[in-house]
């Protein structure tokens, strides 16, 4: 099998394990986490408005959609649409036959699809100013974020869940 | 006086056959301009292999560079001075981003990047922020000013319509780079009203935003990305190409894991194959550099090195075809066994290529805030995203198209010298 399809089967591995990702944001934050943790993950991510995005990651589910590889329902939430996404059975087919050996995978990712896309978000920001100290972070998370509101101790929660996740691996 | 406010004793202009002229006006500018890594940036191609399908697209990535500085300029010189949302103070380092925001790219960047595993973004920081002239020139203005710019430039600045100009859905990156690229390669997709989408911009605290009057330009822009994308960006042929220049990089790394002795050593792409990068080592490689080892590698004893470089320099690229990976994966694994069983390794001479394989992108409406969309401003003041008002970016956003195709050698295929039997069973599978 072809890298290219390598890195698509380990996006479907990753809904598989997760049952169902409901928001596009949620998956990207998922995604991006366990990649920060070191999952082999190949999306390459950027800090946009709403913090670190995939282009390459929104195309590539866009490709398992149109394969039918992955299940996407478009639902009307208030004022916005939300997706939710799952693995057909054409996609577990092939995945059966291309197996992806991601060890801790599964154990990670159920437990970042029971957090919320908001505090998902926080932990995202966090990892990807991993360079800096935590008053950096913090006062970056304040500048950038201002408009989540996010408070001293859940910015305290998201380090202590990023040491959970990475104790996870170990 | 300031070396920030220091203005050239007459204006400099570079002739431009996108914008017509580039105007420099401030010292900075000036000199940030003649500093060695951004004179590297004249021996980078803007567009990489293309111009191996449009012979036109030779360009580099400093036209490109200047290109950005000029549209930016014209925002904040023609329309934002003046306004209450905009702070002339960040005028300088909105420039200053613009014109280094590319400055980090290498030769034949996408290939690099993927094969060696890095971020040229990486490189533009380091670049901005460690021991080189550009750094030396940003530090005249004031101390913090590197990581300024640095921030803007990485996006994640505090100033987010400063960042807004220079990266969103409706940059001056992009404005620059479709037209440009349009002009090089020759084709007439990229045209849009670009003078008239700059009047009707008007900055917000934390965004650039189009004032409802401008919408149907912004159309045109949309349109204009849309056809560009699949016209040239994913031209297969030129994918053809990125596909050979990438196989070449991991041969070559192969190779080197597996200590094979080059006949002339590799200097260049040490540290790139055992992951010990420098920003000097960096700053050495142009594309002048990468094609002399094409051109030598032409002889090494290694067959398939020797071949794909023979390719590449030559442009004998590969053939392709439309590949369904949903109902065709189980065509690919048999095709996979026939390459190897006549010889031909299916991991550089069977490949799968796909459009999200690919840098450039789609407008995105940002359902689930993803990332923010183009907004327009209602007379009444309020915002509405772009595709709720415009059918036509509507229907081209609402609509996801994708591609995927297979890459194979025609001409070894065809050649029936051997392993005849399995060459045609191959070649009925791909039905050609």
């Amino acid at each position: 099998m072809t890298v290219l399809l390598k890195d698509h089967a380990k996006l479907m591995q990753a809904v598989l394990v997760s049952g169902e990702i409901i928001g596009r944001k949620k998956l990207q934050k998922m995604i991006y986490i366990a990649k920060k943790v070191s999952f082999p993950f190949h999306e390459r991510f950027q800090f946009h408005f709403y913090g670190p995005y995939s282009e390459e990651l929104t195309l590539r589910v866009e490709e398992l959609c149109n394969m039918g590889f992955l299940n996407e329902i478009k639902e009307k939430k208030g004022g916005y649409f939300q997706y939710r996404y799952t693995l057909t059975d054409t996609g577990k087919e092939f995945l059966s036959l291309n197996e992806v050996e991601m060890p801790f995978l599964q154990d990670c990712l159920e437990d970042m699809n029971e957090q919320n896309a908001r505090f998902l978000e926080l932990v995202s920001t966090v990892l990807y100013f991993d360079n800096l100290s935590k008053e950096e972070v913090t006062d970056k998370v304040f500048t950038l974020k201002s408009s989540q509101r996010y408070t001293e101790e859940e910015i305290d929660q998201a380090y202590a869940y990023i040491a959970a996740l990475k104790a996870k691996l170990n | 006086m300031l070396y920030s406010a220091e203005k050239l004793s007459e204006e400099k202009v570079f002739k431009d056959p996108v914008h017509r002229y580039i105007h420099v006006r401030d010292r900075v500018i000036w000199d940030l301009v003649g500093t060695k890594e951004f004179q590297r940036l004249r021996r980078i191609k803007q567009l990489g292999t293309t111009f191996l399908t449009f012979h036109g697209a030779e360009h580099s990535r400093f036209n490109h560079s200047l290109g950005v500085y000029e549209i930016v300029r014209r925002i904040i010189d023609d329309v934002f001075a003046g306004r209450p949302e905009w702070n002339d103070d960040d005028r300088l380092l909105t420039l200053c981003a613009a014109l280094l925001h590319d400055l980090g790219h290498g030769p034949f960047s996408h290939s690099f990047e993927k094969v060696f595993d890095f971020d040229h973004e990486d490189f533009t920081q380091n670049i901005v922020l460690g021991n080189t002239e550009v750094n030396a020139v940003l530090k005249k203005v004031s101390p913090n000013f590197p990581q300024q710019v640095a921030e803007v430039i990485a996006k994640t600045s505090a100033k987010k319509l400063v960042v807004s100009l220079i990266s969103s859905q409706i940059d001056a990156d992009r404005m620059d780079y479709l037209q440009r690229d349009a002009y090089f390669t020759g084709v007439s997709y990229g045209q849009f009203d670009m003078e008239r989408i700059l009047r009707v911009m008007r900055p917000q605290e934390d965004q650039v935003v189009i004032k409802k009057s401008g919408m149907h330009a912004v159309e045109d822009y949309i349109m204009s990305r849309y056809q560009m994308y699949w016209q040239v960006y994913f031209h297969p042929v030129s994918r053809s190409a990125e596909v050979i220049l990438t196989k070449i990089l991991h041969r070559a790394k192969q190779l080197y894991e597996n200590n094979y002795s080059f006949k002339n050593e590799p200097l260049h792409f040490y540290t790139f194959f055992t992951d010990k990068v420098t920003l000097e080592d960096y700053l050495k490689l142009d594309e002048s550099i990468i094609l002399y080892y094409f051109q030598i590698w032409q002889e090494e004893d290694d067959d398939i090195l020797s071949d794909l470089c023979r390719r590449f320099v030559n442009r004998n690229l590969f053939k392709y075809a439309e590949f369904d990976p949903a109902k065709e994966y189980k065509k690919l694994a048999e095709l996979t066994r026939l390459f190897e069983k006549a010889g031909i390794d299916p991991e550089y001479y069977l490949v799968v290529d796909s459009s999200s394989d690919l840098p450039y992108d789609f407008y995105r409406p940002g359902e689930e805030e993803e990332r923010l969309p183009i907004h327009l401003l209602m007379k009444s003041g309020e915002l509405k995203e772009l595709s709720r008002e415009s059918e036509i970016v509507d229907a081209i956003s609402g609509k996801r198209r994708t591609d995927h195709k297979l890459y194979y050698p025609g001409d070894f295929l065809q050649d029936e010298s051997s392993e005849t039997d399995i060459k045609r069973q191959i070649r009925t599978l791909l039905e050609i």
